[in-house]
């Protein structure tokens, strides 16, 4: 597996890694600290059910070591700072911004990226109803939009409310209307505006499962 | 981001004394705010103490109230059964703000200590700006102002506090538990946000190194109705340009036994509107009161160039949230 701290060849990937890297720390920084905590921190998790054993700097977001250190390319960095959703990626099931998680704070939890959610020949349910309702142009966001259109069906499932939700005092799994669809949709932006096909999509799926 | 060291404690006196022997330390919990900040470069703590595993993390009964603990996600406290049964306001709340993403790692003390939008305080390559920089002056009183305080603000800073989740604290008569250096105190959420005055570098009056342990809300009063109202510039995933947390004790006359109104998106803290309770309290919630008791709450309000709608705004959400709450 490569490491954070494998050295980097210069190719046009690269480059973008390079950039990450000095913002989140996969360097060594070189200033030094007046108290004597480590500065590198152990990490083991679980991604796509491979366990993963490393060391890095603390500043590094999960974000940054799925795409720059395990080279989980699917999960994407769009503005970084929890607002569009594009590196939305499962941590024990629940759907988060990995952008906002330090990659240390995730020990010993289990990663589900948009390539754990396929085996190697299969689309996930998701992933095929995007495909079949256009809920794409460029494609950018939606590794996110797919990772947390799944987690949302789950939520969905076991009765916790969205802010569109009449009854709350109602405990049993939701009915997805459009709007509950929308309104929990809402993290992930999609800049091509591609809404009406992911609704759509999202929509086939959920149909499905309640029928099953 | 800058360079920081990292634990994580295994129990809050450890994170309380880590917190004293490193300096310039921060507690991180769901870091949603936090990491943010840093990354912009707004906040540079050199020592990060992990507290997201403290055993904060329950939600009890508490005698016809409940207590949450900090650790609990903006999530798991909007979705329990007893917050949704007894404070379906606090649901509302919560899942007004944010994204689920979000939720699903903001914590409740997080939420409360989260930071204001102003452009100016989140972006430093403005120098101006009191509450990052004290001293250096405020960007936003002759800047883009659109989202700032009408109430309660100072010739220093102008800022709103951005939370959904703690107007609705404010509306609950909620208080908050803290632990520090030296032991826990219980501070009334209306109390533990601070207006600007000269020192908008305090948003809170948390002492240095205390941290928020749980969050206590105490039994309603019998068949209160409750509602939580936030206008915004689009209809999810957005901070509320004005927000109105109300809780009605009604008498079978149709007049307010008791009523709590707090405000979001217009000041540097949740603000209760205790004249527009008052002016209500014993009388008949029909348009007329609410109007009048609404009026007077923005009397004192103080418009900047970009920012006078709120007033206006305000009072008519005033008068929406309470009329919804009651029908």
């Amino acid at each position: 597996m490569a490491h954070p701290n494998d050295p980097i060849k210069i190719g046009r990937r690269d480059f973008v890694a390079i950039t990450v890297a000095g913002a989140a720390g996969f360097a060594h920084a070189a200033e030094t600290q007046a108290d004597a905590s480590p500065r590198r921190v152990h990490l083991t998790v679980t991604i796509n059910q491979q366990s993963h054993a490393m060391e890095l700097d603390p500043r590094t977001t999960l974000l940054d070591l799925l795409r720059e250190g395990v080279h989980l390319n699917g999960v994407k960095k769009g503005c970084d700072h929890g607002q569009c959703g594009a590196c939305t990626v499962l941590v024990n099931g629940t759907r988060i911004n990995s952008c906002l998680s330090l990659a240390v704070m995730n020990d010993g939890h289990e990663i589900t990226t948009i390539e754990g959610l396929s085996s190697d020949t299969t689309l996930h349910p998701m992933q095929a109803a995007f495909v079949e309702h256009d809920g794409l142009q460029c494609g950018y966001c939606t590794p996110g939009q797919i990772c947390s259109a799944v987690a949302m069906l789950e939520e969905a499932k076991r009765g916790a409310p969205s802010a569109v939700t009449q009854r709350l005092s109602q405990l049993d799994t939701i009915e997805l209307s459009d709007d509950e669809i929308r309104e929990r949709m809402s993290g992930n932006i999609c800049r091509c505006g591609a809404y009406p096909g992911i609704l759509a999509a999202i929509r086939s799926v959920a149909q499905e499962g309640s029928r099953s | 981001m800058n360079s920081f060291t990292y634990t994580r404690a295994a129990s809050v006196d450890e994170a309380i004394n880590s917190f004293a022997t490193h300096s310039n330390s921060s507690f991180i919990g769901g870091g949603t705010n936090l990491l943010d900040l840093m990354k912009m470069g707004v906040e540079q703590p050199r020592h990060l103490i992990d507290i997201s595993r403290l055993p904060l993390n329950t939600i009890e009964d508490r005698e016809g109230g409940i207590r949450i603990g900090a650790m609990v996600t903006n999530t798991n406290a909007a979705n329990h059964q007893l917050v949704r049964t007894r404070f379906p306001l606090l649901t509302q709340a919560i899942l007004a703000g944010a994204s689920q993403q979000l939720r699903n790692m903001a914590t409740m003390g997080g939420n409360l200590l989260q930071r204001t939008r102003c452009y100016y305080f989140y972006d430093p390559t403005y120098p101006e700006c009191n509450k990052r920089q004290p001293g250096s002056g405020c960007g936003a009183i002759n800047g883009i102002n659109r989202i700032h305080a009408v109430l309660g603000a100072s010739h220093k800073c102008i800022a709103t506090h951005p939370s959904d989740m703690c107007v609705a604290l404010a509306a609950l008569n909620a208080i908050v538990h803290v632990h520090g250096p030296s032991g826990p105190r219980a501070i009334p959420l209306i109390h533990f946000h601070r207006l600007p005055a000269d020192t908008p570098e305090l948003d809170t009056n948390l002492h240095p190194g205390e941290m928020i342990t749980a969050i206590d809300i105490p039994a309603p009063k019998q068949a209160v109705r409750s509602h939580y109202l936030k206008v915004r510039d689009r209809n999810s995933y957005a901070f509320a340009l004005v927000s109105v947390a109300t809780v009605v004790d009604l008498a079978s006359d149709g007049t307010a036994r008791d009523i709590q109104i707090a405000l979001g998106g217009v000041a540097h803290k949740p603000w209760r509107a205790a004249t527009a309770e008052r002016l209500l309290i014993g009388k008949p919630l029909d348009e007329t009161h609410l109007r009048s008791a609404a009026n007077e709450e923005f009397k004192a309000a103080v418009p900047h160039t970009g920012n006078a709608f709120k007033i206006a705004l305000g009072r008519r959400a005033i008068v929406r949230a309470i009329t919804t709450a009651i029908s």
